[in-house]
Formats: C-alpha cells, structure tokens, sequence
C-alpha cells in the first residue's frame, strides 16, 4: 500500500522539528553558564541550583501540585460518573443539556470560565457567607470542573469501544450489578481512568488564566510565579524548570505506554 | 431472572450515577454563566463586589429591576471592542487555516505509516502538549526576541545588518497559537484519516484516477469532518486566548480574551468584563453546537492509549 510519498515524509519530519526544536532550545539553554541567549558560555548546572534556591518558584510548585492532585482525583470520580451517563444511559430527560454541559468546557475560552466561575463565588460568599476567602479550595473546584469534561469524554470512549456482552453475560450468569462493575467493568476502563488523571492532573498544573482568576491574595500557583517573571524578561532560570518538567514528564509518559501494553495484554489473555 | 427490588435497585444506582456529575455541573458551569450574563446588565460600582445589584428597593419601597444595557451599547458603538473581536476572529481563523496545511500532510503520513509505527507517531505530536505551556510559550520568546536566537543566527551570517522585528508582531501571535494549537488539529484528522478504507484510493487508482484526483475527490471529502473538528478546536479556544498574544503579541494585538483580561485586572470593572465574556459566548455558540454535533456522531478523536 505504501507508494513512494517522500514529500509525506518531509512534511512529517518538518512538522516534528517545528514542534521538537523549541523544546531542544530550551533544555540546551539551561545548561548555559550566559545568561545571553545567543551566547554559549560553557556548560554549567548552575541555573537548576538558582532554580533550587528560588523558595517563592518552589513553594509555589508544591502548592500547584496538591491543587493538581486533588483536582486529578476529583475530576475523575465525577467524570466517569460523566462518562458513565453519557455511554451507557441511552436517552434520557435532560440528555442534550447534560452532554452539552459536558462537552463544553473542553473548548470553551478560559477567560470567560475563569470569570464565571469568579463570579460565582462572589454570589455564593455574597449569599451564604462561603467561600469566605478565595484561594486553593475555589482553585481546585474550578480546576475539578474544567477537568472534569477531559475525563469524560476519555471514558465514554473507553466505554464506547469494548464489548458491553461481557458484562450481560455475567449479568445472566447472576452477577449482582456491582460485583459485575468491580470484577469486569472497572479493570477494562482502568487505563482510560490512569489517562485521564494524568490528562487532569497536568491541565491542572499547568492553568494559569482559570487559577488568577479564582484564586484569593493567598494562594500563588507555579504558572502565575512562571508568568509573573515571563513578563519582567526570560531567565535561565525558567528553562531549568522547563527541562526538569520536560524530563518529568518523559518519564512519566514512558512508564504508562509499558503499563498501558501490560494492562492491554493482560485483558487479551 | 431479576426481581423488582433489583430493578428498583438499578433504578436507584443510575439516578445517582448521574445526579452527582448533573448538580456539579449546574453548579459551577451553568449557573455562573447566568451570573456573568446578569452582571453584565448591572451597573459598576466602587465597593466589593463592584457592581451594583440589578434589582434594589426603591425610595417609595417598591422592588424594581434595573438593568443596564450601557455595557453593550459601548461594545457595539466603541471601535476599539469591535476591532478587538473581529481581529480575535481573524487570526483564530486564520490560524486554525494554518493549522490544517501544516497538520494534514502530518495526519496524512501518520495514518499511511507501518501499523506498529502508529502509536509512537501520535505520540510524538501529543508529548509537547503534557509539557508546560507557558514554558513554550517561552520558547518562542527566546527564538523571536531582537536578541533571540534568530536574528543571532541571520546576524552571524551576515544575512541581516540589525535585528528583525519579529517578536510583539501579529506574525508571532500566529505562530505561538499554531504551535500550541497544532496537536488539536492533528489528532481528530489522523482519527478520521486512519479509518479510511484503502481500498477506495486502490479502486479509484484501478480506475485510472490520478494520485491527486483520488485525494481531492475521495481521500479529502471523507475526511472533512476530522478537518471541521480539528478546526474548531483551533479556533475556539485561540479566539478567547490571552497568554499568546500577552507574550508573544504587540499593544496591538488586542485580542477578545486579553481585553476581557485587561477589563477585569486592571480596569476592575467587572460589569464590562461580563459584557465581553457574553458577547464572546454568542460569537462562540454556533461554533460550539457544532462541534457538538460532530463529536456526537464521530467522536472528537481524543483517546486515550491508542
């Protein structure tokens, strides 16, 4: 089938450099001793001891990583419960409107999120005396919900895709329809749920627009420190925590393409 | 086989599988937008919050609804709001057209690669999307900056006598936002690509159909609505982008999202930041539905694993 395309391959091979190059130059860069751009001055590890002693960057990055997890662990219990309604209900009352709501925040501009959202608790601390002050707790509600519709739609495909007759067959087997949940359904989706933590988990991270929205005077996440010196100028600083983060996630990335051959070989047997 | 109380049971256990994702939702994505579309009617006030409620009590006691529609009489008769969104759609649009010449020939070889190379190919494109955005954002400041790394490299070469002005200019905007944005187009064409029978180009090419004919008449209709996805999802959220043009564009690039940002942060009011999140929404719903449609019937081609 495969003809002689070289021009497919050339388009394929520019297109990776056009996205790989910018990344390459950001973790070369970190390791140079200048503060130039254009200038290498010797290799040196010196802006990840800066980038280890700057207290404001890491404490901020501590703080953006519980958000992150806690908001990871929220988004996917009610996104697979999401999900969940949206594959295997049918029709149901309220369905257009469900799936509408759903669907939307996965595109939906973050500046008009993170204002309504904003507004929101405005009214309800107006209204009910909570929140009375806005920080992480308003932060990861507005993260769970913006996450939330990753997760979904990840699962409802999960769902979608494998073969429901397993789970009838242990339905007319007699399976109680939870012991059918926990010993058939819930490992065929576990990838799906790990996919969709981690999907949540670094939109989490890396938000900044939705977190300065709804954050108060005491909760500083790692994008809005990031953001803050980005607009003061670059520092080689920031390309350390760019490579520690692209090295992070490398690994991580890794680990859940074995983990994820493990778990799909398994269920082939 | 089942008895009524299991029905009833299974009744139960559907009822709160939705009603907890169904509340949450209401709650913190509906209801504010009804908040955004109420303050935009009200008018700014100095004090926390600043606006003043729409329905107040009168001096002769009665309960009375006062609404205020200066917010969007400015948005349509300032030129500057105007200018702001009408380029916000020009350069969503255009970048989302970026989007698909770069991302088609990408999706295209992808789908033709060898079955076991697949995975890792689509893998390639979605890997810088993990990694911090705002730190590639940053990138690109470093590559376009008048000391940046291009204009060192066509200096050193002799090619240029000064720097170019490359970085705060429109053509960096359209960059950074296809950079960022390009992943969302590959994905739903390779998805769409990638089930298309091969069978057809080989029928088409038995036929006598040249390469090219096969594709504009067959390879490309099919993949259309991969392509009007991966548009929208271009052009959706590059429209309320604020990040891009903050760092990458000039004081001319006043795009909807940094206005609306600018409207809050600095200005502080928040009735005319309202004005514009409600004027976005409506430029956005047709965009929105139909992207809707189209992930209904197909699926966005966002999956996880393979």
């Amino acid at each position: 089938m495969r003809r002689g395309l070289p021009w497919l391959g050339l388009a394929l091979g520019a297109g990776y450099a056009f996205l790989y190059l910018p990344i390459a130059l950001l973790v070369l860069l970190s390791f140079n001793d200048s503060r130039m751009v254009t200038r290498w001055s010797g290799f040196s590890f010196r802006w990840y001891v800066a980038l280890w002693h700057n207290e404001a960057l890491i404490e901020a990055a501590l703080l953006s990583l519980r958000i992150a997890a806690t908001s990871a662990t929220g988004a996917v219990v009610l996104g697979t419960l999401a999900g969940f309604a949206l594959a295997r209900f049918g029709a149901f009352r309220g369905q257009t409107l469900f799936s509408a709501m759903v669907t939307a925040p996965l595109v939906m501009p973050e500046v008009i999120t993170g204002l309504s959202l904003l507004l929101l608790f405005v009214a309800l601390a107006g209204l009910t005396g909570w929140p009375g002050e806005r920080g992480v707790t308003t932060i990861t509600l507005a993260h769970i919900t913006f996450a939330t519709a990753y997760v979904a739609v990840v699962v409802q495909s999960r769902l979608v895709d494998f073969d429901d007759s397993l789970e009838e067959a242990a339905m007319d087997l007699g399976a109680r329809p939870w012991t059918v949940f926990r010993t058939i359904t819930l490992p065929l989706i576990a990838p799906a749920l790990a996919a969709g933590w981690l999907l949540a988990f670094t939109l989490s991270l890396d938000d900044l627009v939705i977190a300065s929205f709804t954050s108060g005077p005491g909760a500083t996440t790692l994008p809005m420190v990031v953001f803050s010196s980005l607009r003061l100028g670059l520092t080689p600083e920031l390309f350390a925590l760019a490579t520690v983060i692209i090295a992070v996630v490398t690994v991580a990335l890794v680990l859940a393409l074995r983990l994820g051959r493990v778990a799909s070989s398994l269920s082939r047997v | 086989m089942r008895g009524g109380a299991a029905i009833v049971q299974g009744r139960l256990v559907r009822l709160l599988v939705l009603a907890l994702p169904y509340a949450w939702l209401l709650l913190f994505f509906l209801l504010p937008f009804l908040i955004v579309a109420k303050i935009a009617l009200s008018e700014p006030a100095v004090g926390i919050p600043p606006y003043a409620p729409i329905l107040r009590w009168s001096e002769e006691r009665v309960l009375t609804l006062v609404l205020n529609l200066g917010n969007f009489a400015a948005l349509a008769e300032d030129r500057f709001y105007l200018d702001a969104y009408l380029r916000s759609i020009r350069i969503a649009g255009v970048s989302a057209l970026l989007c698909m010449l770069i991302g088609y020939p990408m999706a295209y070889a992808i789908a033709r690669a060898p079955e076991h190379r697949r995975n890792l190919l689509v893998m390639l494109v979605v890997l810088p999307f993990w990694t911090s955005f705002l730190l590639r954002v940053m990138a690109w400041i470093g590559l376009l900056g008048d000391q940046g790394v291009i204009n060192g490299l066509l200096l050193w070469l002799g090619l240029i006598g000064e720097p170019l002005r490359l970085l705060y200019t429109d053509a960096a905007v359209y960059l950074g936002i296809v950079y960022c944005y390009l992943p969302f187009m590959v994905l739903p064409l390779y998805a769409t690509l990638v089930k298309l029978d091969p069978a057809l180009i080989e029928a088409a090419a038995d036929l006598g159909a040249r390469p090219w004919r096969a594709f504009l008449t067959i390879t490309l209709p099919l993949s259309l609505p991969g392509l009007a996805a991966g548009g929208m999802l271009v052009f959706i959220p590059a429209i309320g982008e604020f990040v891009i043009p903050e760092l990458l564009g000039g004081p001319a690039a006043q795009l909807a999202g940094r206005v609306l940002w600018v409207e809050f942060f600095q200005n502080r009011d928040w009735p005319m930041a309202s004005a514009l999140a409600v004027a976005l929404v409506l430029v956005l719903v047709v965009p929105i539905a139909a992207l809707q449609r189209l992930s209904a019937t197909r699926g966005l081609g966002l999956r996880a694993g393979r």
